[in-house]
């Protein structure tokens, strides 16, 4: 599987080098209307077609990668710290705390995950800046999607507390900040990077969704929800088949983080 | 018994909490204290400030009282979008998302651990491969992607929950299976000389069905998550597509009281998991 894990990770580099260079690689910009060519067929101008307000969809499926494929690590490295915080701080200080965390931790993880996204997201106003949207959308993952790590951490953590490495810092005087950051932080690390790694795919799979039901990313500013939001309208699978090249990308990508991933990491 | 009680009492804390946490959002949320009455052009200026005021004032402590109460007594208050009082639409809608997610766990399920039986027990690479590419696929889909996909193959919509929960079953009862397969006591009865369906029934079933209860506690709060987006996009008329409808409709009270019921329901299905594992444990034991 060695094989497949490096061609993953080169096709992620690759496409993650396109959308970031989207400026150079787009023939246009994502907002931009082509009036007289509204839903067009793919052509030179528009290899990919235009959408029904004339807008170039290779252009919006290379800008739409670049805020999904920037936005759900940045959620996954909020969801991720915030994790490391209060689930090493717990498990490293045990007592009442860690009861208090876990019984915190057991209630975000009873609600259901997308029920309370959908409600938190209808508590913020829906006319939105798209710029602000989009950092409302991936704030809101950040900081909903804490505490299944956050139980990991803690269980990690308090097993590092108990090890002999730490008692031996605590005999040789070293507080509880000090061990806390240098001692337990520090080893956290390698459980903090696989939950990191599992939150992008999860995260940008909850935007595809949020998107689609219309409470993701505002317009004009393309996603991967926003832009599958388009099949919604579709008849049949061979009408327009490009029209599914933002699915297939999406499935290419989430793939890739799955095989970029390694067996054990990703086990259930 | 004590297990029993403990669980009750700690779900009964989780949906306390979960309630004032719903209650803080909707008396904090941007809307909160606009009603009709200031839509009524007889009253003055200072009339209607007098009505915000009055609104507005109630503590959050008053609040939560208020519609904890409220909720005890059978009210679970009017709907702001759909006009209609939100007991008459969970009595209309909650039979329509028993029956979609029931089909869809029943698919889920079926589907799944028959691939997971037949991966562990044929031993066979070719059906380990399809079932693990088939759970691949579909766990790259979004759940609302995969609606659409159905929609337009006019598939019926229910089955869209069956595809997604089985990902996960297949994983888990694979992985699950597998490694109670290769036990030492196991590998004895195959030596031994004992069939392969006597061998699953008696000796690695038994050994995985308490992990296996657990993921039947999960997987119904799979179904329910995943139900928004299908019944959505699929026009089935459940209360997925009533969260969906109210969350659009910013009617936070109907929302908050539509995410207490699926809590309820998850934390039941995964106590009732938790105490008929942990009672096959002790028969076990």
């Amino acid at each position: 599987m060695k094989w497949a894990r490096i061609a993953a990770i080169v096709l992620l580099a690759v496409i993650s080098i396109a959308c970031l260079g989207a400026e150079l690689f787009a023939p246009a910009s994502y907002a931009h209307q082509f009036r007289d060519v509204p839903d067009a067929a793919p052509s030179r101008q528009h290899v990919l077609g235009t959408d029904a307000l004339g807008r170039d969809r290779f252009s919006r499926v290379l800008y739409g990668t670049r805020v999904s494929l920037l936005l759900a690590p940045s959620a996954a490295l909020l969801s991720s710290l915030l994790a490391a915080f209060i689930g090493g701080t717990a498990g490293f200080i045990g007592g009442w705390l860690e009861r208090c965390v876990m019984a915190a931790t057991d209630l975000f993880l009873s609600l259901p995950w997308l029920f309370l996204l959908i409600t938190v997201r209808a508590l913020l106003p829906l006319n939105v800046a798209p710029m602000t949207s989009v950092m409302i959308t991936f704030a809101l993952l950040g900081c909903l999607g804490w505490a299944a790590a956050a139980r990991v951490v803690c269980a990690d953590a308090r097993s590092l507390a108990q090890s002999d490495f730490v008692l031996l810092a605590r005999a040789s005087g070293n507080g509880g900040l000090r061990l806390l950051w240098r001692h337990i932080f520090p080893n956290l690390k390698t459980v903090l990077y696989a939950q990191f790694w599992i939150s992008i795919p999860v995260f940008i799979l909850t935007e595809a969704n949020l998107g689609i039901l219309g409470l993701g990313v505002a317009e004009p500013l393309p996603s991967w929800g926003s832009l599958l939001r388009e099949l919604e309208s579709f008849s049949s699978f061979s009408a327009q088949p490009w029209q599914f090249v933002p699915l297939v990308l999406l499935i290419v990508v989430v793939s890739c983080f799955h095989l970029a991933l390694s067996r054990e990491e990703f086990s259930v | 018994m004590h297990r029993l009680a403990r669980q009750v009492a700690k779900i009964s804390i989780i949906l306390l909490l979960g309630g004032f946490l719903g209650a803080t959002l909707v008396r904090f949320a941007p809307g909160f204290g606009v009603d009709e009455e200031d839509l009524d052009h007889r009253l003055n200026q200072q009339s209607m400030q007098a009505l915000r005021e009055s609104r507005a004032s109630e503590s959050l402590g008053a609040f939560y009282f208020h519609y904890l109460t409220r909720i005890l007594h059978g009210d679970l208050g009017t709907s702001r979008t759909l006009q209609q009082p939100v007991r008459k639409l969970l009595a209309e809608r909650i039979p329509e998302t028993l029956k979609s997610v029931a089909l869809g766990l029943t698919l889920g399920w079926t589907l799944g651990l028959a691939l997971a039986i037949a991966a562990v027990m044929s031993r066979n690479w070719c059906v380990d491969l399809f079932g693990s590419l088939l759970a691949g696929a579909l766990l790259c889909l979004p759940a609302a992607a995969l609606a659409i996909l159905f929609v337009i193959a006019r598939a019926p919509g229910q089955l869209v929950l069956g595809l997604i929960v089985f990902p996960k079953i297949f994983r888990y009862a694979r992985n699950l299976l597998a490694h109670s397969a290769a036990l030492p006591h196991v590998l004895t009865a195959r030596a031994k000389g004992v069939g392969s369906v006597r061998v699953f029934l008696w000796h690695i079933l038994p050994v995985s069905a308490p992990q296996l209860l657990a993921l039947a506690g999960v997987s119904v709060s799979m179904a329910f998550a995943a139900a928004i987006p299908v019944e959505a996009l699929c026009d089935l008329p459940g209360i997925g597509q009533l969260a969906w409808k109210a969350a659009l409709g910013r009617d936070l009270e109907l929302l908050v009281t539509l995410t207490m019921i699926v809590t309820a329901v998850t934390l039941v299905a995964n106590s009732a998991s938790d105490l008929a594992g942990s009672s096959l444990r002790t028969r076990e034991a």
